[in-house]
């Protein structure tokens, strides 16, 4: 492949690498997010951020235009043509729409409901079709030209417009969100009024501070933060950890102060986060990320914690338990369920357990809301009335109390998961990941080790389950869906697999993210199924992969990587379980020689 | 091995494995007994529960080879082929409501006399999706999976899963969110019938089809030279890519060719219930890859029988199984039905029905 | 990576931080100046109204009087004491007001599903939100702006939507939900917002119940109450159609769920027998299974008041199982749309379906303006009530707003409740609206059975609706 793009003039390349990046631009347009965004401004009421989305497009593939094609001896200027040349194809490939739909004529929206008249008007700037295209041919060479000089200019330069301009994108698609928080309090309300036009975007001063002082920041911390770095590392290492400690202390108070300064539906965000992402994912990343086993029915447990809290606590099915007594039953029954599944499907391996978890998941969903069983689980419509968690006389029924109660409960389920990680359980369940035959022939009881890895994960779901129903005050069968589960194991990938710190930070970007896309409506799950992809693309190894098996993690077996023969093993210090089983292996491979498919392979 | 010899093999966790397995059959047969001594149906109406569940199944099938085929190669689970097979029937229903205009599907006849212009239609239609479902299939491969080739083994699934949301909404926002309904073609309306038995005439094509195309594929990949790369690529890549095998190349055509499979599910689909939707490709989506697994995945005969079975339970199981024990709105049960059978098959045959891997050796 | 990516969280954490605490002195002074010119006249009334309610409680009561007669007095004064009394009203309302600035956009704000498998049914009447709101125009110079907010169809996602929006107080009431499950999430916390919410597509009895709890109150829908829906069905079956035997399917929502059960009682309270009452899930699309063990009870009434997708599946499978040939097919308004009608087929003609008794020429009108506006016929057949509930918001906004001098726009919320409550044979898409006390606002007047005769269904595009045959009142 690169070969044969070698062999073209960079004309041709430049073309090419601008025809590629019109593609998204295309899409967004046809997608009908240009238009749906028409009416939320960048500035003021005249750019709208639909603009700005295909504009960001024709910069971005004017920079890597130029950064693919440009060699370090050209001159400044061919570096830049290279990206004008490759938006200008973006400018072109949009006009090219715009001829069709308005010059020709065609009808496209037969076939594409959102090439409307709105959106060709939007793309022709408002003027006339032919003005139109000239100036989306103008407007995509300059900003391909842009982005070539982008990449033309010092890197710290470019960090500093980078983080300038994602600023002030961001506070216009947030807006709404921005105003939420901004109008808690008196002078920040004041300062939402300075920054932003009333029914538009930011203001031209507003604008401007968006954009400078956030580009500022960025060039003085990259221009000072290897001295800090520096000076830090001098410090002896009692002040080090002091500093680190300060640190710590410094984000624990804050964690504790955001329903204060956030409010209450950043609050809620975070409630869901914590929830549905935490400690789902800290659950999951027993079974998935410490034991190996592919878990796609973890939503089961959730459901029964959930149903076991509603049905013991809603007065409206005879329940009449307060939160904390019928908990401990919500965790039992979850803790039952993990162990009743984990049975039949210990013998499993890989992907014949993924499915057949998701089958169980779906299995619960089904009956809970089956005609069959609607005596016991109410069918369809659901339970509700189940009462908020109370503590002394106080219930915590809205979501800045509540957040107290789930750092409190995430808190308890962050140190069972780093204690049991470290445990000699944790060790057992990390052996039995690497290698099942080994573990066992280390004298590891498989059945003991995988079902307390079942029963420790669904207990933790049972508990989310059971606060879940708890806060919602009404559960039906359809919100234990499959959905559940595939969020909870995207939230531990892209966390890192097997890293407790890294199921936090997946949270935050896989639950968390979704919530603050709320203002795209519609466009949200689209948005964030590109994400998933990209962030995938980009860190494959997850934001925060657990150090200690990194290694472990990223080696294969040498049939999934044809280009290159496998990694060498890597040294690892002596005494480590693996360097146990690499010793054990061998023994073992001579009398087993089904090629099991793992999940670990 | 002697009965002794196996007795003492057993461990604690086969048994109760047995036992669930054991407990789990009882019910069905008990179920299955009741059911058929109620004599609420007929012969007829069996038979065509068991019609029903095999033109289900065929589709089944058909998108279950795009996920064995993926598996058996990169031993990943793409979860994104259900929009693969959504894409190809929702964007050819537009080619189809047009055609149908213009009338190639009815005895208005645009091309010639009805047959004629009706299969030259249908053919088109194929092609068309064929074409568009394969497109989808390399295109994903080539942008979210190939620059993860060798990575951990559940990053191209969550990928996948990104890919199967950004699918479903590009094409709502591409298409709408209405649901679009495909002509009725004339010439497949109607139905043959022998004695008490009838079977339409649309389910007879859409077996048909399925199994002619499944079988032509197998043959493809175990004939041709092709065909035999992929295998080779299945079984080894380090030795394939040594044989002079070009794996990457290799790779895009099976993905070419689950995504063709799904093509011509899409337009079975398309013909049998007449509707598209965005969200269409979600459920088959699942249930292909629970056939994929049923059948032993990574073998495409396996993803046939996969396919056929899952159709036959679903359709047949909750009056066979439920109906004799008199639980309410059996149908509402069809997929504890089908994921228990799953459960049963795997726990008397761990390795699906026919047994795992693409390549022969080691089926 | 990691760490710099921690260091700019924390960053970011702290940049806000010191954007409330530090910048705010100084920007106090740049946009004090704004606010107390927008404000400038505002104070001023309000004070003048604050000095008059000192003495006693009834004082604001006597100041609206007062400014009343004075309206009727002199022109000069009109002004004055129309904003006075605007504002001394509003801030005197019991759960607050909302005051929108000269030039600011009134916020009205939609619950709809938009995600998922169900976004067609928020999707569709999302769009007759959207197109009311371009219908109404502007409310006294001020535009009407939508916030967006995503139900999820759930529990869960109700909650935070309501949670959204409620947080945002300058949102005077809000379209939605359109499930029934997010419903019950969302109505307490909007309630306790003071803002009032109109469903759509909310059809569950139990919200709209006379004994639904003071948490309620902010709470109406323009959907029709399965409870009068489901009644017409089973009547028109019964005594119309003389059908004696009936059976239902359901998919497991909420909606299906409980209008077939209603239907069944009804249905066996008029004395016909109910032979069976199955379900399927959403998503099934070979429904000759389900069809078939039906067959073997042979009803003489079909009912199966799902959705488009799995309706359609129903009808064009049903002809073709044995059994079910002279089985009359019955389906509800969460099928009543184009789309249904092309995915049944031929299959289709001769049923009945009950839906919105929708005056004909406005409807044909709206269509025509969808597909000129969406490109294509509404998705699903929720559409003209979402219409019909933002009117009815967006009138009773006008009604109670009261406009101070400088262009102020002064909303009280209890009086806009009040209004929304007080809506009389509004005349409106889904035919003649009037709420009742619990929060119903299409009666079983309003419905009407449709049925689906050849013409119709040979060209649905252009033939929707059907005529409607029969209403409830007229038909007995």
């Amino acid at each position: 492949m690169r070969q044969r793009a070698q062999g073209k003039s960079p004309l041709r390349r430049a073309i090419d690498v601008g025809l590629i990046g019109s593609i998204p631009a295309l899409l967004l347009a046809l997608v009908g997010m240009v238009d749906a965004f028409s009416n939320r401004y960048l500035l003021e009421e005249s750019v709208s951020t639909g603009q700005v989305m295909l504009a960001v497009v024709a910069l971005i593939v004017g920079y890597l235009a130029a950064r693919r094609i440009s060699l370090p001896a050209q001159t400044v200027a061919t570096k830049i043509g290279y990206g004008a040349v490759a938006g200008l194809m973006v400018g072109l490939v949009l006009a090219l729409l715009l001829f069709i739909g308005e010059v020709v004529g065609i009808n496209l929206r037969k076939v594409l409901v959102n090439a409307s008249p709105a959106l060709y008007e939007i793309l022709a700037f408002n003027q006339a079709p032919a003005v139109g295209m000239l100036l989306l041919a103008l407007m995509g060479t300059l900003l391909g030209a842009l982005g070539g000089a982008l990449f033309v200019m010092p890197a710290r330069l470019r960090s500093a417009i980078i983080t300038g301009i994602t600023v002030i994108i961001l506070l216009a698609l947030l807006r709404d969100i921005v105003k939420l928080v901004f109008q808690q309090y008196e002078p920040t309300t004041a300062l939402y009024r300075f920054l932003f036009t009333p029914n538009g975007g930011l203001t031209k001063i507003g604008l401007l501070l968006a954009f400078l002082l956030p580009a500022a920041a960025d060039y003085v911390w990259s221009a000072g933060r290897p001295t800090l770095d520096r000076r830090y590392h001098a410090l002896p290492d009692g002040t080090q950890k002091s500093v680190r400690w300060v640190g710590l202390a410094v984000a624990f108070i804050l964690l504790l102060l955001f329903p204060t300064i956030f409010g209450r539906f950043p609050s809620e965000a975070m409630n869901n986060v914590i929830l549905l992402g935490i400690m789902m994912g800290l659950g999951l990343n027993i079974v998935v990320g410490f034991a190996g086993m592919l878990d796609l029915g973890y939503v089961g447990f959730f459901a029964i914690g959930a149903y076991t809290m509603a049905l013991l606590t809603s007065p409206q099915v005879g329940g009449g338990m307060n939160f904390w007594t019928a908990l401990p039953f919500s965790l039992l029954a979850s803790m039952i369920a993990g162990i009743i599944l984990g049975i039949p499907v210990l013998k499993m391996r890989g992907d014949y357990l993924a499915i057949v978890t998701l089958g169980f998941g779906e299995i619960i969903r089904v009956l809970v809301l089956s005609d069959a069983l609607r005596p016991w689980f109410y069918g369809a419509p659901g339970i509700t009335g189940v009462p908020a968690p109370n503590v002394g006389g106080m219930l915590l029924n809205n979501p800045e109390t509540l957040y107290y109660l789930l750092i409190a409960v995430m808190g308890l389920t962050l140190f069972i998961s780093l204690r049991l990680r470290d445990s000699r359980l944790g060790r057992a369940w990390m052996a039995v990941r690497e290698d099942e035959d080994v573990a066992e022939a280390m004298g590891i009881n498989l059945v003991v080790t995988k079902l307390m890895a079942f029963a420790t994960g669904a207990t933790m779901a049972g508990l989310g389950g059971a606060i879940f129903a708890a806060k919602l005050g009404s559960i039906v069968p359809q919100t234990f869906n499959l959905l559940i589960s595939v969020n909870a194991l995207a939230v531990i990938i892209i966390g890192g697999m097997g890293s407790v710190p890294g199921v936090v930070v997946g949270a935050l970007l896989l639950i968390g993210l979704p919530e603050v896309l709320r203002e795209f409506a519609e466009y949200r799950l689209w948005v964030y199924g590109a994400l998933l992809v990209a962030m995938m693309l980009f860190k494959p190894e997850g934001f925060w992969p657990d150090e200690g098996h990194r290694r472990e993690l990223t080696e294969h077996d040498p049939e999934e990587t044809p280009q290159a023969p496998g990694p060498a093993d890597p040294p690892l210090p002596p005494g480590t379980v693996r360097d146990r089983a690499a010793v054990a292996r061998a023994d073992i491979r001579a009398t087993h020689t089904e090629d099991e498919a793992g999940l670990d392979e | 091995m002697t009965l002794t010899e196996r007795l003492r093999r057993l461990d604690v966790t086969t048994v109760i494995m047995w036992i669930i397995g054991g407990l789990l059959l009882f019910f069905i047969v008990l179920g299955s007994i009741q059911s058929i001594l109620k004599g609420t149906y007929t012969p007829a109406q069996w038979f065509d529960f068991f019609v029903f569940g095999i033109s289900q199944g065929s589709i089944y099938a058909l998108i279950a080879l795009g996920y064995t085929m993926v598996y058996g190669i990169l031993k990943m689970i793409n979860f994104a082929h259900g929009e693969v097979f959504m894409m190809g029937a929702l964007t050819t229903y537009f080619l189809a409501d047009e055609m149908n205009r213009r009338g190639v599907f009815d005895d208005k006849g645009a091309l010639g006399p009805t047959l004629l212009s009706t299969l030259f239609g249908l053919i088109v239609l194929f092609a068309v999706a064929i074409f568009i479902s394969m497109t989808v299939a390399v295109l994903l491969e080539r942008v979210a999976y190939r620059p993860l080739r060798g990575a951990p083994r559940l990053v191209p699934l969550i990928t996948a899963i990104g890919a199967s949301f950004f699918l479903q909404y590009t094409a709502r926002g591409l298409y709408g969110s209405n649901n679009r309904s495909y002509p009725n073609v004339d010439l497949l309306k109607g139905t043959v019938t022998f004695g008490q038995f009838s079977i339409q005439v649309v389910q007879i094509v859409v077996a048909v089809t399925a199994i002619a195309m499944m079988i032509g594929l197998y043959l493809f990949v175990q004939r041709t030279k092709t065909g035999k790369a992929i295998l080779a690529v299945a079984e080894d890549k380090q030795a394939a890519a040594l044989m002079g095998i070009d794996v990457d190349r290799t790779i895009v055509i099976t993905f070419a060719l689950g995504g063709a499979m799904a093509g011509v599910a899409a337009i079975l689909y398309a013909i049998m219930f007449r509707q598209a939707h965005f969200f269409m490709g979600f459920i088959p989506g699942i249930k292909a890859f629970t056939a994929a697994v049923l059948g032993g995945i990574g073998n495409i005969p396996g993803a046939m029988l996969g396919g056929l079975f899952l159709g036959i339970f679903e359709s047949l199981g909750p009056t066979l199984f439920l109906d004799g024990l008199g639980i309410n709105s059996p149908n509402q049960l069809k997929d504890v039905i089908a994921f228990t059978m799953l459960v049963l098959i795997l726990i008397f045959r761990p390795t699906g029905i026919i047994g795992e891997r693409l390549s022969e050796k080691k089926a | 990576m990691r760490k710099r990516l921690m260091l700019l969280l924390m960053v970011l954490m702290m940049v806000l931080v010191a954007c409330g605490n530090a910048v705010s002195p100084e920007t106090e002074d740049a946009a004090g100046t704004a606010v107390s010119e927008a404000g400038e006249a505002a104070d001023a009334a309000a004070d003048a109204a604050a000095e008059a309610a000192d003495d006693a409680e009834a004082a604001v009561d006597e100041a609206m009087d007062d400014a009343e007669e004075a309206m009727d007095d002199a022109e000069e004064a009109v002004d004055d004491a129309m904003s006075g009394d605007a504002m001394a009203n509003c801030e005197a309302d019991e759960l607050g007001c909302v005051t929108v600035a000269p030039g600011e956009a009134v916020n009205i704000a939609y619950a709809l599903v938009i995600s998922g498998p169900n976004e067609p049914l928020g999707r569709d009447s999302a769009n007759g939100v959207e197109m009311a709101v371009e219908a109404f125009g502007e409310l006294d110079g001020h535009p009407i702006n939508i916030i967006v907010g995503d139900d999820g169809c759930s529990p869960e996602g109700g909650q935070t939507v309501a949670q959204r929006l409620t947080a945002d107080e300058s949102i005077v009431g809000i379209i939605g939900t359109s499930c029934s499950s997010a419903a019950n999430t969302a109505i307490p916390l909007v309630t306790q917002a003071g803002m009032v919410m109109i469903s759509p597509s909310n059809t569950a009895p139990a919200l709209t119940a006379e004994d639904r709890g003071d948490e309620y109150a902010g709470y109406l829908r323009t959907a029709h109450n399965d409870l009068f829906q489901g009644r017409v069905a089973a009547d028109f079956a019964y005594n119309e159609l003389g059908a004696r035997t009936a059976a239902t399917i359901h998919d497991g929502s909420i909606y299906a769920d409980s209008l077939q059960q209603v239907f069944a009682d009804r249905f066996a309270e008029l004395g016909g027998e109910v032979v069976a009452q199955e379900a399927v899930n959403v998503g099934d699309t070979d429904m000759r299974s389900v069809l078939t063990n039906i067959a073997s009870n042979a009803p003489e009434v079909l009912y199966y008041p799902v959705f488009t997708a799995e309706a359609g599946f129903i009808t064009s499978q049903a002809k073709e199982v044995s059994g079910l040939e002279d089985t009359i097919l019955m389906s509800a308004d969460g099928a009543f749309s184009p789309d249904f009608i092309k995915a049944a087929g031929d299959a289709a003609v001769g049923m009945y379906q009950s839906g919105p008794y929708v005056a004909s020429a406005d409807y044909d009108a709206f269509i025509e303006a969808h597909v000129e506006k969406y490109g294509t016929v509404p998705p699903s057949g929720f559409h003209a009530h979402a219409y019909d509930a933002t009117m009815i918001l967006l009138n009773a906004v006008k009604e109670v707003a009261g406009m101070g001098e400088d262009g102020t726009l002064y909303i009280p919320r209890t009086a806009l409740r009040d209004a929304v409550y007080a809506t009389k044979d509004y005349a409106g898409l889904t035919g003649t609206l009037s709420c009742d006390q619990n929060g119903d606002c299409a009666t079983g007047e309003a419905l009407a059975i449709f049925e689906l005769t050849e013409d119709v269904v040979s060209d649905p595009d252009n033939n929707f609706p059907p005529a409607a045959i029969y209403q409830p009142g007229t038909g007995e």
